[in-house]
């Protein structure tokens, strides 16, 4: 095995490590949800200075390859994809975050019918099932596994779409919920990007296996 | 328009009565296959190149890229076992053709050799050598030739003060570009380089890649490299050979992100073998 071929395993095996751990945060953000449990909560913000330092040793780690190795073709797809699947990992990190503060402010207030109005442990369901999806698809280096969650995405978008119309049935039922009410549509809101940045991370794994740029493309073929 | 010479080369300086029209396949080679007697060493070589390009040969040691290189302007002549099969055609001219004029088609395609070869005059005399064995006597002439070989190698500000010193006094890299100012000088209108810049430090390198890069707007080069990195940067287009194939030939850019040849790719990343 040559240098480069032991510092792209090494990177790999990190990158693998980093979408564990964020799709843990989201599974962990789930079952905060429906139990109303702050610790899990807690563990959740705990978590995110863990995943942050992963995507600034893989910053690291990527400079050090494209200076030091110069890979080319599928090396330097593979490095550029890891440079931008990581920040989109963060940025994942970064809304489960958001959403577990939210819980531990608000999670004995939650309503369970809110939960299920919004359709929110579907939303986490998709999430995962996109996020555990893309690990597979990274192992493998398999893009038309990455393909198969375009049309998860497309679950959230819907969900998200409605959620406006489920605040106000929400709101109109029970006035005196309103601000907690409208503040669980800001969950909603950071799920649906969850699904935006795994379909980000989709793209990348089909320009690292396939060289084809899926970016701001419609067709996703 | 009928060609009324031997060998026909457009280019800066007018040998025929050759159109102006820019001719965009400089250099072609067709169902090119060679031998060093039993050895076959270039097969079925298919490869059109463009003018006012810079294409690379890359491909491991023994896989035909300089017997390749070398058949473009015939230096393989000199090798008594060597027998071609196939046509190199230059600007549309075969150049295997019994009546072409073998030192008329070097003065056109000249060569840049790996080892800075200056020969043991001055640095003056280096660049004037191939305009006097063709019969320049005009001194003014000369003087013009070698000061605007210098300039377009990119010597001229280094050595302006110390022409009638010897060549040798002169740096690796500057011999180097001493040898380009000397292939200039006949006004060729291609380059071959055999590894140009495998024998000199980062810095002069750097000046030969420069130049290159200068050069391409007026000249045709050619450059066989073992360097990948030196392959990306100075060339338009690249060309891997593997055991007298070429295996892959197309824009620099997509050899290097996205070729189409898993033996390129193994090649290029450091894997092959």
């Amino acid at each position: 095995m040559s240098n480069l071929e032991i510092e792209l395993q090494a990177l790999k095996e990190n990158l693998l490590e980093m979408m564990e751990l964020v799709s843990k945060q989201i599974a962990l953000c789930s079952e905060a949800t429906i139990t109303g449990d702050l610790a899990i909560a807690k563990q959740v913000v705990e978590n995110e200075s863990r995943v942050n330092a992963l995507e600034l040793t893989m910053d690291k780690d990527c400079e050090n390859i494209l200076a030091l190795h110069n890979p080319v073709a599928t090396d330097l797809r593979f490095v550029l994809a890891v440079l931008n699947i990581t920040s989109d990992l963060e940025r994942i990190g970064d809304n489960a975050k958001s959403i577990a503060a939210f819980l531990i402010k608000n999670s004995k207030k939650l309503d369970k019918n809110y939960i299920d109005k919004y359709g929110i442990a579907e939303m986490y369901e998709t999430s995962i099932s996109m996020l555990t999806c893309l690990s597979e698809a990274l192992k493998k280096d398999d893009a038309e596994l990455a393909r198969k969650i375009f049309k998860e995405d497309k679950v959230l978008n819907k969900k998200n779409k409605n959620g406006p119309k489920v605040a106000v049935a929400l709101v109109e039922a029970d006035p005196k919920q309103a601000k907690l009410i409208v503040r669980l549509l800001a969950v909603v809101n950071k799920l649906e990007r969850v699904g935006d940045l795994a379909t980000n991370i989709a793209e990348e794994v089909v320009f690292h296996v396939e060289a084809k740029v899926l970016k701001h493309n419609k067709d996703k073929s | 328009m009928v060609l009324q010479c031997t060998f026909a080369i457009s280019g800066r300086k007018k040998l025929c009565g050759k159109t102006e029209q820019k001719v965009m396949k400089h250099i072609e080679a067709i169902d090119v296959n060679a031998y060093y007697g039993d050895n076959h060493v270039l097969k079925n070589i298919d490869i059109a190149i463009k003018e006012n390009t810079v294409t690379a040969f890359i491909g491991p040691s023994g896989c035909g890229k300089s017997t390749f290189l070398r058949t473009l302007n015939r230096m393989n002549d000199y090798i008594d076992v060597f027998h071609l099969e196939g046509k190199v055609l230059v600007e549309g001219n075969d150049i295997y053709k019994k009546k072409v004029n073998v030192e008329e088609l070097r003065q056109k395609i000249g060569m840049v050799f790996q080892k800075p070869n200056p020969f043991p005059k001055t640095i003056f005399e280096n660049v004037a050598y191939g305009l006097r064995i063709h019969g320049e006597k005009d001194k003014k002439k000369i003087e013009e030739v070698v000061e605007q070989s210098l300039v377009k190698a990119a010597l001229w500000n280094e050595v302006k003060d110390k022409l009638k010193k010897s060549a040798f006094g002169l740096s690796g890299g500057q011999q180097q570009r001493l040898c380009i100012a000397r292939t200039l000088a006949v006004e060729p209108s291609i380059i071959l380089m055999d590894e140009p810049a495998s024998a000199l430090d980062p810095i002069s390198t750097a000046k030969i890649e420069e130049l290159i890069n200068e050069l391409k707007q007026n000249y045709t080069i050619i450059i066989v490299t073992h360097n990948m990195q030196q392959a990306s940067r100075v060339s338009d287009r690249t060309a891997f050979f593997y055991m007298g194939e070429l295996v892959e030939f197309g824009k620099t850019a997509d050899i290097f992100t996205n070729p189409t040849k898993k033996q390129t790719e193994n090649y290029i990343s450091g894997r092959f073998g």
